[in-house]
C-alpha cells in the first residue's frame, strides 16, 4: 500500500506526463486568438450568457426561461474581466428549467428555483447536447444528442436513459443572486467523451 | 521500499500508459510493400481497401469453398478494447495483420495465431466531437503504414515497430473537417478525402509523399472561381457546399486514373444551394500524379436528400450489348444501379435502374444519363417532404463485391426504407452540424406491408436483371460484402450479429456464426502457410446502430435497440 506521500508524487508525475501530451498538441488560432480566462472551465460566481440566436451574448435571467423547456445552450462570463469563456467547447452549458418537486436529491441543491445545468457535451463521442424531446423509453422530456441518439434525464443528474453513452453529464451547479444566474460551483463529474482503447 | 525504487516501476507504467505504442515486440521479415505488388496482389494477401486497386472485393482463394464452409469455425479472436462501428477490413501482408479500430487505434497480430506484435493509440483531443467514430483501415507502402484519423491528421507508423514516422495536420479539426477512411497508396503517394459534409465544408482529396508526408497536391470537390464547373453554383453556396470525399477511392494502373467518389450538396434541401452542385454526388477521375480532374460523371444533380456517392466504383471487364469494355459499376444511395464506361477522357453513361424502391426518380435521361426527379419527393426549405428511400440510402458506404468466377455483382441494399424531413435555413457556424433541417427531425419510416428491410442482392451488370436475393425480415443490413473464388459471399451487417456465408451462384446460406456484436466490418480472406482464413471485425455502432434505434423507437415493427457494442476480431478456417 503507499503512503498518502506516494500518491502526491505519482499525482504529480501523471499530471507532468499529461501535461507534456497536451502541450505537444496544436493550438488552434482561435485559441490563440481568445482573451485571456477564456478557455477556463466555469468559475464559481460566472455569470451566464446565450451561446446562439437573436440575444447571443447576453446574460441570462432566470424569468427569461421557460418552465419545461426547452434548454438553452450557454456560455459562463467572468463577471469581472467579461472575458466570455467560449475558448474551449467543454466550457458549452445546457439549462433548462424544471419543476424543482420534478428534481431528485441529488440534483435539488444544484438547482436554482428549478434551473439545472450541465456540460453541453456528449459523454459518448463529445457531440454537443442540443436536442429536447420525449424519451424514446417514457413520457418525460429529456435532453438527446442528435448524433448516436444518447439520452439523458436533467431530473436526475443527467443519467444515461438511452443510448451508448457510458455516463452522465457532468452537472454544473447553480444560484441566482442579484436577479441573475450564477455558478455556484466547478463542474461536478467529468466534462468530456470518453476515450476509448 | 524507499521513494526512488517506488516511482521507477510507476514511471515506466505511466510510460506504456501515456505513450502511444505498447510493443509486445517487434514485427521480423516484414514484406515491403511495392507498387507491383499493389497492382498485382499475391492470392493469399489483403493490402488495399477491397484488396486489389479495381475495388472489386474479389479473393481468388477457392480453399474454402460451398462444400466444405460447414465446417468452418473460429481459429482464434481478439478484443480490440473499444466500442463503436468497427469498419476497417483487417489488412493482411504475408502472416502479418493490421487492425484499424474506433479511437485511432491501429493493432499489429500475428495472423496465424493471433499474438500480437504491437499497438498504436491515437491520444485523441479532448474537445473532438466525433459525428462517425470509426476508422476504415490502413494503407500500406514499403515498411510503412497510413493512418488517417478523426482529428484530421494522417500518421505514418513504422509497420515493424508501430513508432511515428511523421504525422501530417491535413486541416482543422474544430472547424468539423475529420478523416475516417483507410488511405490509397498509389506509388508512394498517400491519397486521402475529407469528412464533413453535415459540417458545410468545401470537401477535397489530398495526396502526401509517403516518406516524408510532404503534401503534394489537393484538389476540392467544389470547383472555385474560375474552374470549370463553378458556374453550377450559385452565389458562395460553393464556400461551405459539401462534397467530401470520406472514402478510399480505385484506381486503374493502365490510364493512370483514380476513381473517388464524392458526398453530398450541403446543407441538405436542394433549394439552399440551387444549381447541378459540381462535383457533389459524382465519381471524380483524377491524375494521382498532378490530383488534375480528368473528368468525372454525376450520379444526381442538386441533392437533396444526403445521398453521399462517396463509394467508389468498381472496376470491371463488362460483356454488354455484344461488346466488351472497360465499365464502372456503382450501387448507388440514390437507389440507382449504375453502368458506366470509363475512357481515359470521359466517362459515358451506358445504363441505370433502380436496385430498391424509389419515388424520386421518373427515369434517366438515355443521352446524358441524367435522372429525372419528382419534385414532390425533393426535400426544400419550409415544408416536410417524405422520400424513398431513406437518406442512407438503397446501400450506403457499405461495399458490393464482384465476383470473376460468377460475374455478378452483391449488394449489401436496404429496402423498404422512407424517410423524410422538414427543411430550415440555419446559419453555419464552423464546427456545427449544418443540416439545413432539425437533426431530430429526420425520419426514417418503413413502407406499410414491408415484409423486409436488409436484402443481399445478386445482379448480372450484363442483363440488369436480379440473379436471386436473400431478405432479413427484422433487420437492415449494414456491412461490406466480399466474394470468393470458393463462390462464398461473406457479409455482417444484420441486427442478430451474425456472420454469414452466401453460395454466390444460387443465394443459398451455408453457415453463420453468432459474434459478440453487430458487424459493420468488411470480410476478408487470406492465406498463411498454405490455410485458407477468413477474417472479420464485430463491432456494431454509427450509423447501423442510428438505423437501428429509428427501427426500434419510430416504427413498431418489434425490433428492439438492444444490440451490444465491442470490437472484436474474428478469424476463421476449415476443420482439417
Amino acid at each position: 500500500m503507499s503512503s498518502p506521500s506516494d500518491k502526491t508524487r505519482r499525482t504529480i508525475i501523471l499530471t507532468a506526463l499529461a501535461t507534456a501530451v497536451h502541450a505537444s498538441a496544436p493550438r488552434s488560432a482561435a485559441a490563440e486568438d481568445d482573451p485571456p480566462g477564456s478557455d477556463l472551465r466555469p468559475q464559481k460566481a460566472d455569470l451566464l450568457v446565450y451561446a446562439e440566436g437573436d440575444h447571443a451574448g447576453e446574460v441570462i435571467k432566470p424569468q427569461d426561461l421557460k418552465p419545461g423547456g426547452p434548454p438553452v445552450r450557454a456560455w459562463p462570463k467572468d463577471p469581472k474581466t467579461s472575458v466570455v469563456r467560449k475558448g474551449s467547447r467543454l466550457n458549452e452549458v445546457v439549462i433548462v428549467k424544471l419543476d424543482p418537486a420534478e428534481l431528485d436529491d441529488d440534483t435539488r441543491p444544484r438547482s436554482a428555483d428549478g434551473i439545472v445545468a450541465y456540460s453541453a457535451i456528449c459523454s459518448h463521442a463529445g457531440c454537443p447536447i442540443t436536442a429536447w424531446g420525449k424519451a424514446a423509453q417514457g413520457e418525460k422530456e429529456v435532453l438527446k444528442c442528435v448524433c448516436h441518439n444518447s439520452e439523458f434525464d436533467p431530473r436526475r443528474s443527467a443519467q444515461v436513459v438511452f443510448g451508448p453513452a457510458p455516463r452522465r453529464l457532468a452537472a454544473l451547479p447553480l444560484a441566482t443572486a442579484d436577479g441573475s444566474l450564477t455558478i455556484a460551483g466547478t463542474f461536478v463529474g467529468k466534462v468530456g467523451a470518453q476515450q476509448g482503447g | 521500499m524507499n521513494m526512488k525504487q517506488w516511482l521507477l516501476p510507476n514511471l515506466f507504467a505511466s510510460t506504456c500508459l501515456f505513450s502511444i505504442t505498447c510493443s509486445a515486440g517487434p514485427i521480423e521479415n516484414y514484406s515491403p510493400v511495392t507498387a507491383d505488388r499493389l497492382k498485382n496482389p499475391e492470392p493469399g494477401n489483403w493490402m488495399l481497401y477491397r484488396r486489389t486497386y479495381d475495388g472489386q472485393g474479389y479473393s481468388p482463394l477457392d480453399q474454402i469453398n460451398t462444400s466444405n464452409v460447414k465446417n468452418m469455425t473460429p481459429v482464434w479472436t481478439f478484443s480490440t478494447g473499444v466500442n463503436e462501428g468497427h469498419e476497417a477490413p483487417p489488412i493482411v501482408n504475408n502472416g502479418v495483420m493490421f487492425i484499424t479500430t474506433p479511437m485511432g487505434q491501429v493493432i499489429a497480430l500475428n495472423a496465424k495465431t493471433g499474438d500480437e506484435y504491437w499497438r498504436y493509440k491515437r491520444q485523441l483531443p479532448d474537445d473532438l466531437f466525433q459525428l462517425h467514430p470509426t476508422n476504415r483501415g490502413v494503407g500500406l507502402w514499403q515498411d510503412k503504414l497510413y493512418l488517417a484519423t478523426t482529428d484530421d491528421h494522417v500518421v505514418a507508423l513504422d509497420a515493424k515497430t508501430g513508432k511515428v514516422l511523421w504525422d501530417t495536420k491535413v486541416q482543422d479539426y474544430k472547424k468539423g473537417q475529420y478523416l475516417t477512411l483507410m488511405p490509397l497508396v498509389v506509388d508512394g503517394k498517400v491519397i486521402v478525402g475529407g469528412s464533413g459534409g453535415e459540417f458545410g465544408v468545401r470537401g477535397y482529396v489530398v495526396a502526401f509523399d509517403a516518406d516524408t508526408g510532404k503534401e503534394l497536391w489537393r484538389t476540392f470537390t467544389i470547383p472555385g472561381p474560375g474552374e470549370p464547373g463553378h458556374e453550377t453554383w450559385s452565389g458562395d453556396d460553393w464556400k461551405s457546399g459539401g462534397g467530401s470525399a470520406w472514402m478510399t477511392g480505385n484506381y486503374d494502373p493502365e490510364t493512370r486514373t483514380v476513381y473517388w467518389g464524392v458526398g453530398n450538396a450541403a446543407p441538405w434541401p436542394g433549394d439552399t444551394h440551387p444549381g447541378d452542385n459540381l462535383y457533389t454526388t459524382s465519381v471524380l477521375a483524377l491524375d494521382p500524379d498532378t490530383g488534375k480532374i480528368k473528368t468525372y460523371f454525376q450520379y444526381h444533380q442538386n441533392d437533396s436528400w444526403d445521398w453521399d456517392e462517396v463509394d467508389a466504383p468498381m472496376l470491371v471487364d463488362l460483356q454488354r450489348d455484344g461488346r466488351t469494355f472497360k465499365s464502372l459499376i456503382h450501387p448507388g444511395r440514390n437507389a440507382i444501379f449504375w453502368v458506366l464506361e470509363r475512357k481515359p477522357d470521359k466517362i459515358n453513361y451506358v445504363a441505370g435502374w433502380p436496385f430498391v424502391y424509389t419515388d424520386v426518380w421518373k427515369g434517366i435521361e438515355p443521352e446524358t444519363g441524367r435522372p429525372i426527379v419528382d419534385p414532390a419527393h425533393k426535400p426544400v426549405i419550409g415544408k416536410r417532404v417524405e422520400f424513398c428511400p431513406s437518406l442512407w440510402g438503397g446501400k450506403d458506404w457499405p461495399s458490393a463485391a464482384y465476383s470473376q468466377n460468377t460475374r455478378l455483382v452483391y449488394v449489401p441494399a436496404n429496402e423498404n426504407f422512407c424517410g423524410g424531413f422538414t427543411g430550415e435555413k440555419t446559419p453555419l457556424v464552423p464546427g456545427q452540424l449544418w443540416l439545413g433541417t432539425k437533426p431530430e427531425d429526420i425520419g426514417l419510416k418503413v413502407r406499410p406491408g414491408a415484409t423486409h428491410f436488409g436484402e443481399l442482392q445478386a445482379w448480372d451488370p450484363a442483363t440488369g436483371k436480379k440473379v436471386w436475393s436473400y431478405n432479413f425480415p427484422k433487420s437492415h443490413l449494414f456491412g461490406s460484402v466480399t466474394v470468393t473464388a470458393g463462390d462464398l459471399v461473406l457479409v455482417g451487417g444484420t441486427n442478430d450479429r451474425m456472420f454469414r456465408a452466401f453460395h454466390a451462384k444460387t443465394g443459398e446460406l451455408l453457415w453463420e456464426q453468432k459474434t459478440n456484436s453487430g458487424i459493420m466490418g468488411m470480410p476478408v480472406a487470406y492465406e498463411v502457410d498454405g490455410t485458407q482464413y477468413i477474417a472479420v471485425q464485430s463491432g456494431w455502432g454509427v450509423d447501423g446502430q442510428r438505423i437501428q434505434d429509428a427501427l426500434a423507437t419510430q416504427n413498431n415493427i418489434g425490433v428492439e435497440n438492444n444490440v451490444p457494442q465491442g470490437g472484436v476480431v474474428w478469424v476463421f478456417a476449415v476443420k482439417k
